[in-house]
C-alpha cells in the first residue's frame, strides 16, 4: 500500500509538474513579461508622478519616444529583414502634421488631451500613409536598394519640412501652446508603448507573424507557398511607420519640432538601438532603448563635456563588435558553445545524482553490455529464418 | 513657399529662353562646368562604393568618411609639408593603409554572413570614424588652404574658377586612369573575374582575398583623392565633413547601377549638374536634396537595378 501510494503521489507531482510545463510552453512567459513590467511601471508613475521632478519625468517621456521608435523600426528589420534608414522620417512627419493640426484646431477645442488624441491620430495615419508610400518601392528592391531608398525619403522628408513656411521653416514650428505637461504627457506615452506592444506582439506571434518572418527568411520560397508578399510588406511598413509617427506627436507635444532634429544620425541611432537589443526581440529593444536613452541624457551630466563625446565611439564598438560576434561564420562553434543558454543550463541544471542510479543498479546489471559474436549471428538467422522471409521466396522454390 | 510673382519672376523666364539671350547662354555654359566638375568628384567617390559593391559585394557606408579622414590628413599633411601635392600623395596613400586595415579588421570577418549584418557593420564604423575625428581634432570648423589665389579665367563673359577646371581635368585623367587599369592589367580584369563569379574566378587560381584588399584599397585613394578636389572649393572640414558628399554619391552609384563602373561615373556627373543648376534656379535652391533623392527614387521604381547596372535573376 505504502508503495503503492508513493507511486501514485509521485504520478501525481509529475503530471502537475508536467502541467505546469506544458502551460509555461504554450504561454511563453517571454510574450507577456513586457506588458507586466510596462504595467508595473505605468503603475509606479500614476502613483509617485505628483512628487516626480520635471528632470525625471523628461527623461522618461524621451525614453517612452526611444522605445516607440525601437521597437516599430524592429519590426521592419527583425522581423520583416529590411533595413530602414529613414525612421526618423516617419517620426518627422508625425510631428509636424499631428503638431500643427492640434494647433490648428487648438481655438476650437478646449480640452488638451481630446487635442492630443486627435494629434495621435492625425499624425499617426498621415505616417502610415507615408509607409505605404515607402512600402511601395519595397516590392520592386530590396536589401542595400531598399535601405538607399529609405534613407533618401528621410531626407526629403525633412529638407521639404525645413523649406515650408507653413511650418515654421528653419527654425522649427512653434508649438508652445499646445505643449502637454510633461508630468503627465510620459505616462500616456507609456500607456502608448502598451497599445503597441499588444498589436505588434499579437501580430508577431499570429499567422502573419509567421508569414512575416517566412518572408524574411526566404521571400521566393514564401512566395511559393501562397504568401502574399506584396500586401504583408507594405502592411509592417504602415504599422511601424504609424507608431513612429505616435512617437514624432509626443516629440511635438513636449519639444518644439525642428527638421534637424529628424536626421539621418537619428535613424542611425535608433538603428544602433534595435541591433543592440538583439534584431527580432521585442524585450530586447526595449531595454536597449531605456539604456541608451537613459545614458545620452545622464552621461553629459556626469562626464566633463570632453569624454562625453566617448559614448559615441562607445556605441559604434558596441555596434560593430556585436555584429560580428553574432554572424561572423568563423565564430559560429564559439558562439554554440558559450552561448547564453548552455551556460544557464550548465549553472541551473542538477548534475546527475549518483544515489539515484544506485537505487536501479540492478535493472542496469540485466542488461547487456556486450553482445556476444554467436548471439548476433543466431539474431540474423532466425530473422532469416522466421518472420521476414517473404512469400516470393517459398514460390520461388 | 514662394509666390506666384517669384514664380514668374525672371530668372525662370530667362531660364526657358537661355539660348536666345547670350549672356544666359553663357551663364548656361558655366553652369554645366561647374556641375561636370563637382559630377567628376561626386563621381570618383562613387565609383568606390560601386567597386567594393561589386568585388566585395558589400555596401561600404564608411566610405564617405574617408573623405573626412583624409580631409584631416591633409590639414595637418598641409600643416606640416606646406606643398599641397605632396600633401595629397601621402594623404591618398595613408588612406590605401587605412581603408585595407578597415576591411582587415571589419568586414573580412563578416565574409559570408547576411548583407544586412554587413550593412549595420560598415554603419557602425562610419559612426566610429566620426566620433574619432570628434575627440581627435573638435568639434569646430578647420579651414585649409591647398593653393592660394588660383584666380578666375573669363572666355567673355563667361567667369570660371581655375579651381574648377583642375578638378574637371583631373577627374578625367583620373578615370580615364581607372578603365585602363582595370580593362587592360592583370590586376584589373581578375578585378572584373571576381565580380562576375567569385567561385569561379578562385578556381581560376585568382586569390579572392588579395583582390579585394586591393579595391578597398583602390576606393580609398579614390575618396581621398575626392576630399582633395572637395576641399579646393570649399576649405571647411568637420566631423561630419564627408557625409553628405558620401551619400550623395552612394546615391549616384545607386542611380548608376551598384557594381557598374561607367554607371557610377554617369551618376555622379549626372547627380553634380542637377545641384549646380538647381543653385541656380532659386526656389528649387532649399529643395536641392529633395530633387536629388527624388531622382533617386524615381529611377528605382522604373530601372530596380540602376540606369546601366546588370539584372540578375534570383534563383533558388
Amino acid at each position: 500500500m505504502m508503495e503503492q501510494d508513493t507511486v501514485l503521489q509521485e504520478k501525481y507531482h509529475k503530471s502537475n509538474k508536467d502541467k505546469v510545463k506544458k502551460f509555461f510552453k504554450k504561454h511563453k512567459p517571454k510574450k507577456y513579461i513586457n506588458y507586466v513590467a510596462i504595467i508595473i511601471c505605468i503603475v509606479i508613475f500614476l502613483i509617485s508622478s505628483g512628487g516626480m521632478k520635471r528632470v525625471t519625468c523628461t527623461t522618461l517621456n524621451e525614453i517612452a519616444i526611444s522605445i516607440l521608435l525601437a521597437v516599430s523600426l524592429g519590426l521592419v528589420i527583425g522581423f520583416l529583414g529590411e533595413l530602414s534608414l529613414g525612421h526618423a522620417g516617419f517620426m518627422c512627419i508625425g510631428a509636424y502634421i499631428g503638431g500643427k493640426v492640434a494647433l490648428l484646431l487648438q481655438p476650437y477645442i478646449s480640452s488638451s488631451f481630446i487635442l492630443l488624441v486627435i494629434a495621435l491620430i492625425v499624425g499617426g495615419v498621415a505616417a502610415a500613409l507615408a509607409g505605404v508610400l515607402i512600402g511601395l518601392p519595397a516590392l520592386r528592391l530590396k536589401g542595400d536598394y531598399l535601405a538607399i531608398v529609405t534613407l533618401a525619403f528621410g531626407e526629403i522628408v525633412r529638407s521639404v519640412f525645413r523649406n515650408i513656411n507653413f511650418f515654421g521653416g528653419v527654425m522649427g514650428m512653434d508649438t508652445k501652446g499646445i505643449q502637454y505637461d510633461v508630468r503627465k504627457l510620459f505616462i500616456i506615452g507609456f500607456f502608448l508603448i502598451l497599445i503597441m506592444l499588444a498589436v505588434i506582439q499579437n501580430i508577431v506571434y499570429s499567422k502573419h507573424g509567421r508569414a512575416i518572418t517566412a518572408i524574411r527568411d526566404s521571400e521566393i520560397a514564401s512566395k511559393a507557398t501562397g504568401i502574399n508578399v506584396t500586401r504583408y510588406k507594405i502592411f509592417v511598413f504602415a504599422i511601424s511607420a504609424f507608431f513612429a509617427g505616435l512617437a514624432g506627436v509626443i516629440y511635438a507635444f513636449c519639444k518644439n519640432p525642428t527638421a534637424d532634429a529628424f536626421s539621418y544620425n537619428k535613424s542611425i541611432e535608433v538603428l544602433v538601438m534595435v541591433v543592440l537589443g538583439g534584431m527580432g526581440n521585442v524585450n530586447g529593444s526595449i531595454l536597449s532603448a531605456t539604456l541608451i536613452t537613459f545614458l545620452n541624457l545622464k552621461l553629459p551630466t556626469w562626464l566633463p563635456p570632453n569624454l562625453a563625446v566617448l559614448k559615441n565611439i562607445l556605441y559604434s564598438l558596441i555596434l560593430i563588435v556585436i555584429v560580428i560576434y553574432n554572424n561572423a561564420p568563423k565564430l559560429k562553434s564559439f558562439r554554440d558553445k558559450y552561448n547564453f543558454k548552455n551556460l544557464m543550463n550548465k549553472i541551473f541544471k542538477p548534475k546527475d545524482d549518483a544515489s539515484i542510479i544506485k537505487n536501479d543498479a540492478n535493472k542496469w546489471d540485466r542488461i547487456p553490455t556486450k553482445i556476444e559474436m554467436n548471439e548476433v549471428l543466431s539474431v540474423d538467422v532466425n530473422v532469416e529464418e522466421s518472420t521476414t522471409t517473404p512469400d516470393v521466396d517459398k514460390g520461388g522454390r | 513657399m514662394c509666390t506666384v510673382k517669384e514664380f514668374l519672376n525672371y530668372e525662370i523666364f530667362c531660364g526657358a529662353l537661355f539660348f536666345k539671350k547670350k549672356g544666359i547662354f553663357m551663364e548656361f555654359i558655366g553652369t554645366l562646368i561647374n556641375g561636370l566638375s563637382l559630377g567628376g568628384v561626386y563621381a570618383m567617390i562613387a565609383l568606390g562604393y560601386t567597386m567594393v559593391y561589386g568585388i566585395a559585394k558589400l555596401l561600404n557606408f564608411a566610405h564617405g568618411d574617408i573623405i573626412m579622414v583624409g580631409g584631416y590628413l591633409l590639414f595637418v599633411f598641409v600643416g606640416i609639408v606646406n606643398n599641397s601635392i605632396i600633401a595629397l600623395l601621402i594623404t591618398a596613400v595613408l588612406c590605401a593603409i587605412f581603408g585595407i586595415v578597415m576591411e582587415k579588421l571589419a568586414y573580412k570577418p563578416l565574409r559570408g554572413a547576411s548583407p544586412l549584418a554587413v550593412l549595420i557593420t560598415a554603419i557602425g564604423v562610419s559612426y566610429l570614424l566620426q566620433s574619432l575625428a570628434q575627440i581627435i581634432f573638435g568639434t569646430q570648423t578647420k579651414f585649409v588652404t591647398l593653393f592660394q589665389n588660383l584666380g578666375v579665367i573669363n572666355i567673355g563673359s563667361l567667369v570660371i574658377q581655375v579651381s574648377t577646371l583642375i578638378t574637371l581635368f583631373s577627374c578625367i585623367v583620373i578615370m580615364a586612369g581607372l578603365t585602363l587599369f582595370i580593362k587592360f592589367s592583370k590586376t584589373g580584369r581578375a578585378m572584373i573575374a571576381v565580380s562576375e563569379d567569385r567561385g569561379a574566378s578562385e578556381l581560376m587560381g585568382i586569390n579572392v582575398n588579395s583582390i579585394i584588399t586591393i579595391t578597398f584599397a583602390i576606393g580609398s585613394f579614390l575618396a581621398a583623392a575626392a576630399s582633395f578636389f572637395y576641399l579646393l572649393k570649399n576649405p571647411q572640414i568637420n566631423p561630419t565633413l564627408g557625409s553628405m558628399p558620401g551619400i550623395k554619391a552612394f546615391t549616384a552609384a545607386v542611380i548608376g547601377g551598384v557594381g557598374s563602373i561607367p554607371g557610377a561615373m554617369a551618376g555622379g556627373v549626372l547627380l553634380g549638374i542637377i545641384e549646380m543648376f538647381t543653385a541656380k534656379v532659386s526656389f528649387l535652391t532649399p529643395y536641392t536634396e529633395a530633387i536629388e533623392f527624388g531622382i533617386l527614387i524615381l529611377i528605382l521604381l522604373v530601372r530596380p537595378s540602376g540606369l546601366l547596372g546588370k539584372k540578375r535573376r534570383e534563383k533558388v
